[in-house]
């Protein structure tokens, strides 16, 4: 009984060891070198294969980096801290990167923005557009059926009152929800630009009131209480000029009529206080 | 009226694939004979009737206007021009809400009672005149096709010179659920819809002149089979599928020939025209009559009295909607064509059309909106599509947003009929996602260009 045992153990163990040397000598002899830093920056990047930098996938990007193909600075996700490592396994320079995030340009949530249909068709808002450009009455506004929010690797954009708000600290500006909006509303924005313009409807301003409560109407309050060169005049909106953007002093001083020059900040309070009931004039 | 049977002569083709709702409608109005609307004291007529380029308009506030005087001239070879569907005063441009969902700009005209015509063209002996005069009285009328595209009818009858047309197909399908004013113009005026025809294989150049009719509509057919024979003009029937009226099944179920991907029916040799058009084609080349009115189904279970109504071009849906006496019960969706591929409203603002084939009010019960489930492989949309395509894995790559890979499939074909997703049991929006991947498709196309 026993040494059937101890004749079974020794068996596979010698079966096991030959095996296993087997495999060892012919991987020695088959293997494909790869460059062991790869594996080393892949091990650094955050592997959420978002596409930011442009790569398929974390792993191409990695395998750029050590060819030099790319700079550790492509990649919009990782932090600081991460990059530097990323440079020193390089053993290269780390550039100074700026930091971008996303910012979806229109206030016009279903409170602010009047419904004009019931859309009951699919849930989404490619498809919505196709349906009469959508329930809402703003032909250029949010239409708040969340194909950025799905699109978003890191759950950054939040549909708040049918309308697309992104958390800036969540967000890594990767863009990959810049090409999904339909009606081009979210752009890519320097992080340290806190200010924004809450509307990119063309319209003339008496028709933009008609719809929305929030559109900007080209007042220029803003501009002329900010520095020159901080905002360009579109048509019949303002946009600020994002290569040179004015502090967040700039909400106080302009007063915006509209209350669609806001930071980032108080348009998430404002949309978070309307969805809990309480309507801010 | 007790039904009548098949004529033992009658052809009876199809196409593969298609679908047949149990319920389909069409009992509610198809008894009803056509009544002509009374005069209203306001129409606003739309100024975009066509596809293609909207015509100019040529009358300014205040301008006193005479029926079937011109409002609005062709604006190109691809354009109709636009006549007054009553004498009174033009009131000016105004806004109003659009059959697509979006404002669009109508010619208000304030009846005066009188209802003058102004003076018409003279009537042309068709069987004695050349294309070119038949084309050129089509296109002054104008007419577009009835069915539902508006499509001018002239530019349909002017294929390129390499292509030698050789049938003339006048579509008396009317496959929609619930719509019968074709149904009922080919029963009441048989004589109209067959002299169109042959007007129409005239113009175009063609001996072979055939309407093809839906089997459920054997008085019809057997009010034309009495005299097509005077008009040279032949008759097929054809079985009870949706959707049999659509263009590529049409000449398919009738000549057997298939339209390649990207092709026009004139590639095939065929031309197909509406039935209402033909009717009238009859009326302009007969009496110099333009297209200032049709008949137009307004039906649905909320309506009280269901019926096909001769409407004049810019009478609001809210008016014809009372001449039937209203609405029972509080509808659950206005649309403007049938059910399958007609356009949901959110106004009774809209004005009636050239292919205003339907006013359809739906009830509640049936405008229920479904949760989508899964797809369980079944294979049901596959056997309904008309066009042979793959509706399931389409909408799979919808969803993917693999738009390249939904072109590999075809997905460009889709004539948008949505078979597939009235076959589907899981409920997919099947015919959605494939309207989407053919948006998305185009406006990259676009760019491209523009790059």
């Amino acid at each position: 009984m026993t040494s059937t045992i101890i004749l079974s153990v020794l068996a596979l163990s010698i079966l096991g060891i030959i095996l296993g040397l087997a495999i060892g000598l012919i991987s020695k002899l088959f293997g494909v070198a790869t460059d062991p830093k790869v594996d080393l920056v892949l091990e650094l990047l955050p592997g959420a294969n978002c596409g930011g930098c442009g790569k398929a996938g974390c792993a191409d990007f990695a395998r750029a980096l050590v060819s030099g193909e790319a700079s550790p600075g492509q990649c919009p996700v990782s932090s600081q801290e991460v990059m530097a490592q990323i440079a020193q396994v390089l053993g290269m320079a780390l550039e100074a990167p700026d930091k971008k995030i996303a910012v979806v340009l229109c206030g016009g949530d279903i409170q602010q923005t009047k419904v004009k249909t019931l859309y009951n068709g699919v849930n989404d808002c490619i498809s919505a557009m196709l349906v009469a450009g959508g329930p809402k009455s703003c032909a250029y506004g949010c239409l708040g059926m969340a194909s950025c929010a799905r699109a978003c690797p890191f759950n950054a954009i939040e549909i708040i009152n049918g309308l697309a708000v992104v958390h800036n600290e969540l967000c890594v500006g990767c863009g990959v929800c810049v090409k999904t909006c339909p009606r081009n509303l979210i752009k890519l924005v320097p992080a340290e630009a806190k200010v924004h313009i809450y509307c990119s409807s063309p319209e003339k301003a008496a028709l933009k009131m008609k719809v929305c409560n929030v559109p900007c109407i080209a007042c220029r309050k803003c501009v002329k209480s900010g520095e020159e060169g901080q905002f360009t005049i579109n048509g019949f909106r303002v946009e600020v000029n994002y290569d040179n953007y004015p502090g967040e002093d700039i909400v106080s001083k302009a007063g915006c009529p509209k209350n669609c020059l806001l930071t980032a900040a108080q348009h998430f309070e404002i949309e978070r206080n309307e969805e809990a009931g309480e309507v801010v004039a | 009226m007790n039904e009548q049977a098949i004529n033992k002569d009658l052809k009876i083709v199809s196409f593969k694939g298609g679908v047949h709702p149990q319920k389909d409608g069409k009992i509610l109005s198809k008894k009803a004979s056509i009544q002509t609307a009374p005069l209203l004291e306001r129409y606003q007529v739309i100024v975009s009737q066509n596809i293609g380029a909207p015509p100019k308009v040529v009358v300014s506030a205040g301008d006193e206007v005479k029926k079937g005087q011109l409002l609005a001239e062709a604006a190109g070879f691809v354009s109709v021009p636009l006549h007054s569907p009553t004498s009174g005063k033009v009131e000016g441009l105004v806004d109003i809400p659009g059959p697509m969902g979006v404002m669009t700009q109508a010619i208000s005209i304030l009846a005066d009672g009188k209802d003058e015509w102004t003076e018409l063209s003279v009537s042309i002996d068709w069987r004695n005149s050349d294309a070119d005069t038949l084309k050129k009285r089509i296109m002054e009328c104008g007419i577009v096709g009835m069915g539902g595209a508006a499509f001018p009818s002239h530019v349909k009858l002017s294929p390129p010179p390499d292509k030698k047309v050789d049938y003339m197909i006048i579509n008396g399908a009317e496959c929609e659920p619930y719509l019968t004013a074709d149904h009922r113009v080919m029963l009441e005026e048989p004589e109209k819809v067959l002299e169109g025809a042959a007007i129409l294989g005239r113009a175009a150049g063609v001996k072979n002149v055939v309407v093809a009719v839906e089997i459920n509509k054997v008085d019809a057919i057997n009010a034309m089979m009495e005299k097509a024979a005077q008009f040279n003009v032949g008759i097929v029937g054809m079985k009870v599928q949706y959707p049999q009226g659509a263009e590529k099944q049409l000449i398919y179920a009738v000549t057997r020939r298939k339209v390649p991907t990207g092709a026009l029916p004139a590639d095939v040799g065929c031309i197909v025209q509406n039935a209402g058009t033909a009717a009238a084609v009859a009326e302009a080349v007969n009496a110099g009559i333009p297209l200032i009115e049709r008949v137009t189904t307004i039906t649905g279970e909320p309506v009280v009295n269901p019926g096909n109504w001769r409407l004049r071009l810019g009478t609001p849906i809210s008016e014809a909607l009372k001449l039937c006496g209203g609405v029972k019960c509080e509808p659950g969706k206005l649309i403007l064509g049938g059910p399958m591929m007609g356009f949901a409203q959110r106004s009774t603002g809209v004005s009636v059309m050239k292919n205003t084939s339907g006013i359809l009010l739906l009830d509640k019960s049936d405008v229920t909106q479904y949760e989508s489930s899964p797809c369980i492989r079944c294979g049901r949309c596959l056997e309904a599509c008309p066009m042979n395509l793959q509706p399931s894995a389409l909408s799979q790559l919808a969803e993917a947003g693999q738009y390249e890979n939904a072109l590999k499939y075809n997905v460009m074909d889709c004539i948008e009929c949505g078979a597939c997703a009235f076959a589907c049991p899981a409920h997919r929006p099947l015919v959605q996602h494939i309207r989407r991947l053919k948006a998305e498709i185009r406006n990259r196309t676009k760019k491209e260009i523009k790059k």
